[in-house]
């Protein structure tokens, strides 16, 4: 059995008693890192002597003994578009490609505080704006399982340095489906939170109303410890939830009787994979015989999620990465002539195609004469979207379906065609836009590549999805199954 | 050349007030002037990738107040908004302002111009964030920026088009001013930057009612140059309709040391803002406690003040108005009258050696020492009859520049006015021998005379005599 | 409500984004077949519908006036792409 692939609370007992230390968790995973990552293309920047100096660190911590923090000596990976000082962060854009952060994000604090033990930053697509990982400026990651086939995004190098055991979790964030989908690629775990749970603060904004942060892990217990220890209300985000946070781990009771599942036809209807069906129906057989019982039910407005989705996340993000101008940081196109010259080209040349796309979008929507036909009339029927939610949980504790309607595809097979693209989302946007937690779990296989089960709750129930999602973890052992690398 | 009576001018103006909160709007940098370049800066206001805005409350809270000081409705639910343009001053290329949801509309505030009371329309209040500032370089080939000032708070308000002269528009300004100074919410220091005014121009041929084509203008950085710059595009607007032509709509700018205006941008090259709800704020919801609270702070305004100082207080329009256009010096008026009943006295004083003195020096208030509890006891003082009015120039000079009280000056440089009837006897018994030409002159009629001896006997005790009392001894001794 | 490469050409000045003659002619194309695809939403009847801005009903958020340190003068220009005492250069600002 691979380090990685032991309990959180495994290796901690093994820190104690010494038969482990910190500075071998981090030189297991850098030399995972070097024997698997030139196929798998997941990280953008390692933190070697960081990581050495904080397990040194750490490992004297052992030998003083004292209070430890619940991520103690794990080693992590963080998707690039979460600021960590001193640590370069690029969004995997070439616009950013020098950009030397003068401060952490408030999740990087959470981890330091929880002792987690920084390995490097991982690829994505650029800015977050992809689903796939082949909109990264640098190089596409890859799928584990085979790297001919795209590891999801825009979380892709989160979800794959999980899967190939290079780091003990990831965190990743999520936008219309950017941790659920690639953990589903990838035969992970991932957990979008609440919007509001946890801290945007150091999240580069894609699409503000959207975006949230989460745990990209190997099995459901993990994916409580780290929410455990990032979520929280923070001064310095003033979407922030102030609400208490419940304990998760002691949620996970393996215990689902009685639990009432919706299941959307909407999400199992025309475009799916029949594996993914499949797949999906069986993990609804298994809930059944834990004692939970299901019905099909509707989020009647699902066919408008994406329209909506494209139309409020592009607006958004075309005033988001206005910033990104060429004036105090990232890289200045040489000798403008004059401002504007400089404006244009360090954008241009900055950017890469999907993120130029979704800026003129929002520009667009957003621009005189529009404004009430896109922006506003996305923004309405985002009202409806999060109705349909609520309807559904007035009768159901969690709505189950798939993370996305098929398993991952070859990389280049959708380039070229945004709307196809945009499609593959159908399942995890209109979570997003209801801003309510889902976690995508592995629940089988169609051609050889993972199928992920989403579980969806109510806002602030983390404790019922993960719940669910571990209590159908304990019969399975579908997130058992490793790469071949 | 404008005629009178030809065309009627509609102003409506854009004033920008920075709240003197003590950090900024949405991070925790301070807000004080002067600091070196950038020294006022952090992640959140250099707009670094990944940073959230975070109200300060009293930068709300001075927006509400000043709002209701000027008669506003304030909003039950108000936003923030982006205002999305590129500019190297504006760090995130938007700035967080209010586009439909102002903290304050329907407002209004009174001038006087030539006697007469006007009420001019504010359409609306909001709050904003202020931009970095521009200093050119290279022989202006290159710009620097330095983000001190960015995110400092502002409030922008913005009047109806019911301002019809330049005159009406400086009398708004300094009204607006005197306004945002008793509210304490803002210093406005126009040459710090802290009070700015665009303002938007139109000519139309009186009686008719439609308003003409309005030329923006900008960069006016005092009040006099809002009144010039008026007065200039008056004119070139007149010129141009005089010869048949028409006025373009576009922003000019105002050239102070040329005294003209220039076109800036067309209403083509206007920008398209492309504004919506910033999705980083929240909601803001004002409760009726809450507006009550805030309005529990906004102390007397200066036309509450100039209705009580003529009423009550005796004083005249004129003094009322000097006195109450500033805060400060209304204050300092009110606490001399903690110490002396007589208010036109203290007004005389104030409006006559305190203002003489402050003008001629080019000097604020709080650049000299006098307090009001020393103009009021020196009052008293001369009420008493301690010391005469000539003392009291001395005694006056001396608290402006040392800020002491009248009877500690007296005290220390012996000014005490002597009243004792002996001692002023015993003097012009020896001024009337040592003077017997002026003695055989007056009893010759020559009334003239006796101010010649009663100069002697003041310059004998050094000015301290009780002239009062110096007559009527002198005359006692003179018709014995 | 079609698009044309003019409309792409005044969305790009407000964007600062240079496009290629090509680039233009393919977000031309790619932008119509997503508006035509957002069209969708009119066939919902919104009348009456509030808008979400927010999906949590978090209102009044407030931080106290206080100042809190700023960074130094060596940090806040730690990323300038170019920059003379102390401050941030860019080209002439010409209006």
């Amino acid at each position: 059995m691979a380090l990685f692939d032991l309990r959180l609370q495994e290796i901690h007992n093994q820190l104690t008693s010494k038969e482990l230390s910190v500075g071998e968790l981090v030189d297991a995973s850098y030399r995972r890192i070097a024997e698997t990552d030139s196929s798998i293309q997941a990280f953008l920047t390692l933190n070697e002597d960081g990581a050495r100096a904080a397990a040194a660190e750490l490992d004297k911590q052992l030998q003083d003994g004292g209070e430890r923090g619940l991520l103690f000596g794990l080693p992590a990976g963080i998707k690039d578009n979460i600021v960590t000082e001193g640590l370069l962060t690029t969004c995997a854009s070439q616009f950013l490609r020098n950009y030397d952060p003068i401060y952490n994000a408030t999740v990087v604090q959470k981890l330091s505080a929880a002792q987690s033990v920084t390995i490097g930053k991982l690829n994505m697509d650029e800015f977050a704006m992809g689903g796939s990982n082949e909109n990264s400026s640098f190089y596409p990651t890859r799928n584990p399982w085979n790297t001919d086939y795209v590891p999801g995004g825009s979380s892709g190098g989160s979800a794959a340095s999980v899967a190939a055991g290079q780091v003990y979790f990831s965190l990743g964030s999520d936008t219309g489906g950017s941790i659920r989908q690639p953990a589903a690629y990838c035969g992970i775990v991932g957990l979008k939170p609440t919007y509001g749970l946890v801290s945007r603060f150091g999240l580069v904004a894609f699409a503000s109303s959207l975006d949230q942060i989460g745990p990209l892990t190997k099995n459901v217990e993990d994916s409580a410890y780290v929410l455990q220890a990032i979520a929280g209300y923070d001064g310095m985000d003033s979407t922030s939830a102030n609400v208490e946070i419940p304990d998760y781990v002691s949620a996970l009771s393996g215990d689902v009787k009685g639990l009432r599942i919706g299941v959307p036809k909407e999400y199992l209807g025309q475009g799916i994979d029949p594996k993914v069906k499949e797949a999906v129906l069986a993990a609804l057989q298994q809930f059944e015989s834990l004692g939970a019982t299901w019905d099909e039910v509707s989020l009647p407005h699902t066919e408008y999620a994406v329209a909506t989705y494209y139309l409020l996340a592009s607006s958004e993000a075309s005033s988001n990465l206005a910033r990104f101008d060429g004036v105090r940081y990232g890289v200045r196109a040489e000798d403008p002539d004059s401002l504007i010259e400089l404006y244009r080209k360090s954008r241009s040349q900055g950017f890469g195609d999907e993120v130029k796309r979704r800026i003129m979008l929002g520009t667009y929507a957003l621009s005189s004469g529009y404004y009430d036909a896109f922006y506003l009339k996305a923004q309405k029927v985002r009202t409806l979207i999060k109705q349909d939610f609520d309807n559904v949980f007035q009768n159901y504790d969690i709505i189950v379906g798939p993370t996305a309607p098929t398993a991952a595809f070859r990389i280049g097979e959708q380039v070229g065609d945004p709307l196809t693209m945009y499609l593959n989302d159908i399942c995890t946007i209109p979570v997003s836009l209801a801003g309510v937690p889902a976690i995508s779990i592995p629940c089988g296989f169609a051609d050889g590549l993972p199928v992920g089960l989403q579980i969806i709750g109510k806002a602030f129930d983390e404790r019922t999805v993960l719940r669910a999602a571990h209590a159908f973890e304990q019969h399975t052992d579908h997130h058992k199954q490793r790469p071949q690398l | 050349m404008l005629e009178p009576n030809k065309y009627e001018t509609v102003v409506g103006l854009e004033v920008h007030v920075e709240l003197h909160t003590k950090s900024k709007i949405f991070c925790g940098c301070s807000t004080s002037f002067g600091a070196p370049p950038n020294t006022h800066t952090c992640p959140i206001c250099l707009g670094h990738p990944g940073v959230l805005p975070v109200l300060n409350r009293q930068a709300l809270e001075f927006a509400m107040k000043a709002a209701m000081a000027l008669n506003c409705q304030i909003a039950d639910v108000s936003k923030f908004d982006r205002k999305n343009y590129f500019y190297p001053d504006s760090p995130k290329a938007y700035q967080i302002s209010q586009f439909d949801q102002p903290i304050g509309e329907h407002g209004w505030l009174d001038i006087e111009v030539n006697g007469q009371t006007k009420r001019i329309g504010i359409t609306r209040l909001h709050l904003e964030e202020d931009a970095g500032k521009l200093t050119h370089v290279d022989g202006g080939y290159a710009s620097l920026v330095d983000f001190n000032r960015v995110g400092t708070p502002l409030v922008e308000i913005v009047s109806e088009p019911d301002i019809r002269t330049p005159e009406e528009a400086k009398a708004y300004l300094e009204k607006l001013k005197a306004i945002m100074l008793y509210c304490e919410v803002s210093d406005v220091k126009m040459e710090e930057g802290s009070l700015r005014c665009d303002a938007n121009v139109s000519l139309r041929p009186f009686g008719q009612e439609k308003f003409g084509t309005r030329a923006e203008l900008k960069n006016m950085n005092s009040f006099r140059g809002v009144q010039r710059g008026l007065e200039y595009e008056q004119i070139r607007q007149a010129d141009i309709l005089d010869s048949g032509g028409i006025v373009v709509q576009e922003t000019r700018r105002w050239d102070e040391a040329q005294g003209k205006t220039f076109t800036m941008r067309s209403k083509e090259e206007a920008h398209d803002y492309r504004y919506f709800p910033d999705p980083d704020l929240v909601r803001m919801y004002i409760d009726e406690e809450w507006k009550t609270r805030v309005r529990a702070s906004i102390p007397e305004l200066p036309d509450a003040r100039k209705a009580r100082y003529t009423s009550e207080l005796g004083l005249s329009s004129y003094d009322a108005e000097v006195i109450t256009a500033s805060k400060k010096l209304a204050d300092f008026f009110e606490e001399s009258l903690g110490y002396t009943k007589d208010a036109k006295s203290v007004a005389n004083w104030i409006m006559g050696d305190l203002l003489g003195y402050l003008n001629s020096g080019n000097l604020e208030l709080a650049d000299v020492k006098i307090t009001g509890q020393g103009l009021g006891e020196m009052i008293g003082l001369m009420e008493k009859g301690t010391i005469s009015s000539k003392i009291a120039k001395t005694v006056f000079k001396e608290m402006l520049e040392s800020g002491k009280l009248p009877q500690q000056i007296v005290e220390e440089q012996g000014l005490v006015q002597i009243s004792d009837e002996g001692a002023i006897a015993a003097v012009v018994d020896t001024i009337v021998t040592a003077n017997p030409q002026s003695v055989e002159d007056f009893k010759a009629g020559k009334e003239k005379a006796i101010g010649f001896l009663v100069g002697q006997v003041m310059k004998e005790t050094k000015g301290k005599a009780n002239p009062a009392l110096v007559n009527k001894l002198l005359l006692e001794r003179l018709n014995q | 409500m079609s698009i044309t490469v003019k409309d792409v050409e005044h969305v790009a000045n407000l964007a600062r984004l240079e496009l290629s003659e090509q680039e233009k002619e393919q977000f031309t194309g790619q932008l119509n077949a997503i508006l035509k695809y957002a069209e969708k939403l009119n066939e919902l009847d919104t009348d009456g519908v509030d808008p979400t801005s927010h999906v949590l009903p978090v209102t009044n958020v407030m931080r106290d006036d206080v100042v809190r340190d700023s960074v130094t003068l060596e940090t806040a220009l730690r990323n300038a792409p170019d920059e003379e005492d102390g401050q941030f250069k860019v080209p002439a600002v010409l209006e």
